[in-house]
């Protein structure tokens, strides 16, 4: 249905376009000296104003169908049959009509909710039909109207670029509109949420229990929402990652920006930059599939016990992955100091090494440091490598050997699968995505704010 | 330098004093070993990934070939009514063939494991055929069903033969009938079809990529339709039109925030407004789409801004000259000029959106679902979330399914990343 909405949007906003542009031609023939503008931009004019609105519309139709169908379902029912239930209980009984409406009875439901099914169906069915027929008289009526206006001196090409650059400024703003719905969306759910858990206790309760019991009698941990095991985690893990990603990418970046001629660079540059293409997913299964057993036989071997999901493990995977950020970061930073100062150093008879270590590195330092954070903040919010790899139980500690927990694993496990929007379980998820969001957000400006600043010293 | 200024330098002159020499040569040995350790990190690197890639394709190959088993099924009438070949009880008539090929085996446990040999999905297989062409009841037909799992993994050499009985998948009993079909000629491992054609299945014989597939295609459609216009508008407008001053520098750096903020994030936002917000349907490749354009936005514009940036002032100046609006020369010269560039970011941030796995899971694009979706409305996983449940079920051979779904993944992305490649290097210009 919606598709033959659009459709028929599309059919008269053509149609528009060519009636616009017919009605532009005849007005020249028609005696006019010249027209202001091409008749192609007379038609885009009318076929502008016949298919904008009306898919504005449909959009907003779209979006309110379902809220105000609901609405008008539940005060249909039966005064009696709601009575005094809570929002929960109306949801409940929302789904068990729409289950109902879709032919999906199980037992046998009441009567009020099988009228309240059919009753669904039918206003599924009207909204439909009023939404083609509304959209369509809209596009037609704005159609006829536009193609009013048009005459020889109208001034359709100005008119079409007004439109058009209404619609650029809308789309830059579609990335701003993104960022205020991340961070209103987080800020109110994490609101809701302490709520129900005081803030402290979140900041600085040192046990993450939030199995909370679902019904009364069932046996489950009371629930505890402290996160200091579950911070401690993702930084354990993103420091093993550091150790990995941070000697190899940086003295892989030193090699390659000083040492390697022009051809070696250009393989080998492109090739570690592979790395950072591989989606996660992969990393998450190479470290189950390889690199966790073979932690756990060198365990063995050495009699240590490794932890199936070792920290270890899942940081170790993702540094490979963290490599080519840190590299190229740091390559780029070597490149951007001036060649004056490395011809100085040579001059003094310093070594290639001497001049890396006492006049390239220090005057590249702000750039590696801002790599390194990008990086960190990288490894942060890093996701399917530690989800698959790392463990489940917060568990306070800094040995690498263990399993530990990260906040992205702890937002997928708190949210997959069902999820009611009233439970402190889900909120916690969002609590913990807005520490996330505000910590790698900072980590970025932070590290940008070193690099740019460390670039216009040398411009 | 005291040396020099006492007088005291050996014959050659400085250079011939041992002190210099050992000093020298201590230098150029700290020079060659830090030399040594660049290239050590670059073969630490690349020995990682060529590790990461033949152990993906040693784990995957095997799952690109199926082990089958020919049967010779007596479709009678007796189970098959002509009228309704659909409720026909292929059950029985699957089993019926097994133990007429081993008319030996009777006691109950026994014909159980006999049954365990031909995939559980035998049955609709052969009565989809009876389905399709009802002459068949009555008739004798012979029909190549895939074998169950551990019967493949037998057959790949996964399962040694050697270890003691109780701690393999197959009883001894079963390897024997598998040896008699073999040495029979019925057991044949083709290429195994399934893995592209049929959707996910509890049972890893069974289980393909098509829904997977399909669910990536119609997200990331949705995610080109609506970040690659959006995109485009969006870079255009902040790199030619817009005023500078501190609206439009948020704006820029909002952009470049966005492009760092974790995957998970866009989860969340995609749970909470489109799914809980606006209630679209869960799981469905119209929100991930949704997500994964949010996501790919910023790459696109940034891209986009590139592009049009490296477009000289002067196609621009030459097509005010002659008359041209400014949005004229924009969309007529200046753009078209910029659009290779422009696809290469296109297709690279959609390579990204293609392995994009945390956000979908957030929204339910890991559910079971067995068949393919029908639009973007329908219930669906995508390729990486495939991989991902594929990589969290025990069964023995969705380890080799999973890596074998890896290597279909990543055989995309390289495809996609060879098309921008290839634009970049046949539509780029030097000015």
């Amino acid at each position: 249905m919606l598709l033959i909405v659009l459709l028929a949007i599309l059919a008269i906003s053509t149609a528009g376009y060519w009636l616009g542009r017919a009605h532009a031609v005849t007005a020249k023939s028609g005696g006019a000296d010249y027209l202001h503008s091409l008749p192609s931009y007379h038609g885009t004019f009318v076929a502008l104003w016949a298919g904008l609105p009306s898919f504005v519309l449909v959009l907003m139709w779209l979006a309110l169908q379902g809220p105000v169908i609901d609405d008008l379902l539940l005060r249909s029912l039966p005064d009696g049959f709601i009575g005094d239930a809570d929002a929960g209980r109306l949801n409940l009984i929302l789904s068990e009509i729409k289950s109902v409406s879709r032919g999906q009875i199980f037992a046998a439901p009441a009567p009020e909710i099988v009228a309240a099914a059919e009753r669904y169906n039918r206003w599924g069915q009207i909204a439909q039909w009023a939404m083609l027929a509304c959209a369509a008289a809209l596009a037609l009526v704005l159609m006829a109207a536009s193609r009013k206006r048009i005459s020889a001196k109208f001034r359709a090409r100005n008119q079409v670029e007004k439109i058009i650059s209404g619609l650029m400024i809308f789309s830059s703003l579609v990335a701003i509109l993104t960022t205020a719905g991340i961070v209103l969306s987080l800020f109110f759910e994490s609101l809701q949420f302490f709520n129900r858990v005081p803030w402290f206790e979140f900041f600085f309760g040192l046990s993450w229990e939030p199995q909370i019991p679902i019904r009364a009698d069932q046996i489950a941990g009371a629930g505890a929402f402290g996160a200091v095991p579950v911070f401690t985690g993702t930084l354990l893990v993103a420091f093993i990652a550091m150790m990995v990603a941070g000697p190899v990418g940086l003295l892989s970046a030193i090699y390659l920006a000083e040492y390697a001629d022009h051809r070696v660079h250009a393989t080998v540059k492109p090739l570690l930059e592979i790395l950072a293409g591989i989606p996660t997913v992969v990393y998450g299964f190479f470290a189950v599939l390889i690199v966790a057993p073979a932690m756990r036989q060198a365990g063995e071997f050495l009699g240590i016990p490794v932890a199936p999901n070792s920290a270890l493990a899942a940081g170790a995977v993702m540094g490979i992955m963290i490599i080519p950020f840190v590299s190229s970061f740091s390559d780029d930073a070597l490149n951007a100091v001036p060649r004056a100062m490395r011809d100085g150093s040579y001059a003094l008879g310093a070594t290639q090494a001497e001049t890396i270590k006492s006049v390239l590195l220090p005057a590249a330092l702000p750039g590696i440091v801002g790599g390194l954070l990008l990086a960190v903040s990288r490894a942060i919010g890093e996701t399917m490598i530690v989800v698959m790899a790392a463990g489940l139980i917060a568990k306070l500690t800094a040995n690498p050997l263990e399993g530990v927990t990260t906040v992205t694993v702890q937002i997928v496990t708190l949210l997959i699968g069902d999820t009611e929007f009233d439970s402190p379980k889900t909120l916690a998820a969002f609590a913990l995505g807005l520490v996330l969001f505000v910590a790698t957000l900072s980590l970025n400006v932070l590290a940008l704010h070193i690099v740019r600043k460390y670039r216009e010293q040398y411009e | 330098m005291s040396d020099i200024t006492q007088g005291q330098l050996p014959p050659g002159g400085i250079r011939e004093s041992d002190a210099y020499r050992a000093r020298l040569s201590r230098r150029h040995a700290a020079d060659r070993r830090l030399r040594i350790y660049g290239i050590g990190a670059i073969v630490v690197a690349l020995g990682l990934l060529v590790i990461l890639f033949v152990s993906l394709i040693l784990s995957g190959a095997s799952a690109f070939v199926q082990t089958h088993i020919r049967l010779d099924l007596e479709i009678s009438a007796e189970h098959v009514s002509p009228d309704d070949p659909f409720k026909g009880n292929f059950r029985a008539i699957v089993r019926e063939a097994m133990l007429e090929r081993f008319p030996e085996v009777s006691s109950r446990a026994d014909q159980r494991a006999l049954f365990e040999l031909v995939s559980s999905g035998a049955q609709y297989m052969a009565r989809d055929r009876v389905v399709s062409d009802p002459d068949l009841i009555g008739q004798r037909i012979s029909m190549v069903f895939p074998a169950a799992d551990p019967i493949d993994q037998l057959n790949k050499g996964a399962i040694d033969r050697n270890t003691p009985e109780g701690q393999r998948r197959v009883s001894d009993k079963q390897i024997a009938w598998y040896d008699t079909l073999q040495a029979e000629g019925r057991v044949s491992t083709p290429f195994n079809w399934a893995l592209f054609f049929s959707a996910d299945s509890r049972f890893p014989e069974l289980a393909g990529l098509a829904g997977a597939i399909t669910g990536s295609a119609y997200a990331l459609l949705v995610c080109f339709v609506l970040s690659f216009p959006i995109g485009i508008a969006a870079a255009i407008y902040l790199e030619e039109f817009a005023p500078k001053n501190r609206w439009t520098d948020l704006v820029e750096v909002n952009i470049n925030n966005l492009a760092a903020v974790p995957s998970i994030v866009f989860g969340l936002l995609g749970l909470a407004v489109f799914l809980n917000f606006f209630g679209l349907p869960r799981s469905a490749p119209l929100v991930g789409g949704m997500v994964l354009a949010l996501m790919t936005l910023p790459t696109i514009i940034i891209a986009a801004r590139a592009a049009l940036k490296s477009v000289p002032p002067s196609i621009r100046e030459a097509a005010l000259g002659v008359g041209a609006s400014r949005h004229q020369a924009m969309m007529h010269h200046v753009l078209p000029l910029a659009m290779p560039g422009i696809l290469t970011g296109t297709i690279i941030g959609m390579a990204q959106a293609l392995g994009e796995t945390a956000p979908l899971l957030l929204i339910g694009m890991n559910a079971f679902i067995t068949a393919p979706p029908g639009g973007i409305f329908d219930p669906s996983t995508a390729l990486p979330t495939q991989i991902f449940i594929w990589a969290d079920s025990p069964e023995r051979g969705f380890v080799s399914r999973t890596s074998a779904g890896i290597l279909v993944l990543l055989g995309f992305l390289v495809f996609m990343n060879a098309i921008a490649v290839y634009l970049r290097k046949r539509f780029t210009q030097r000015w």
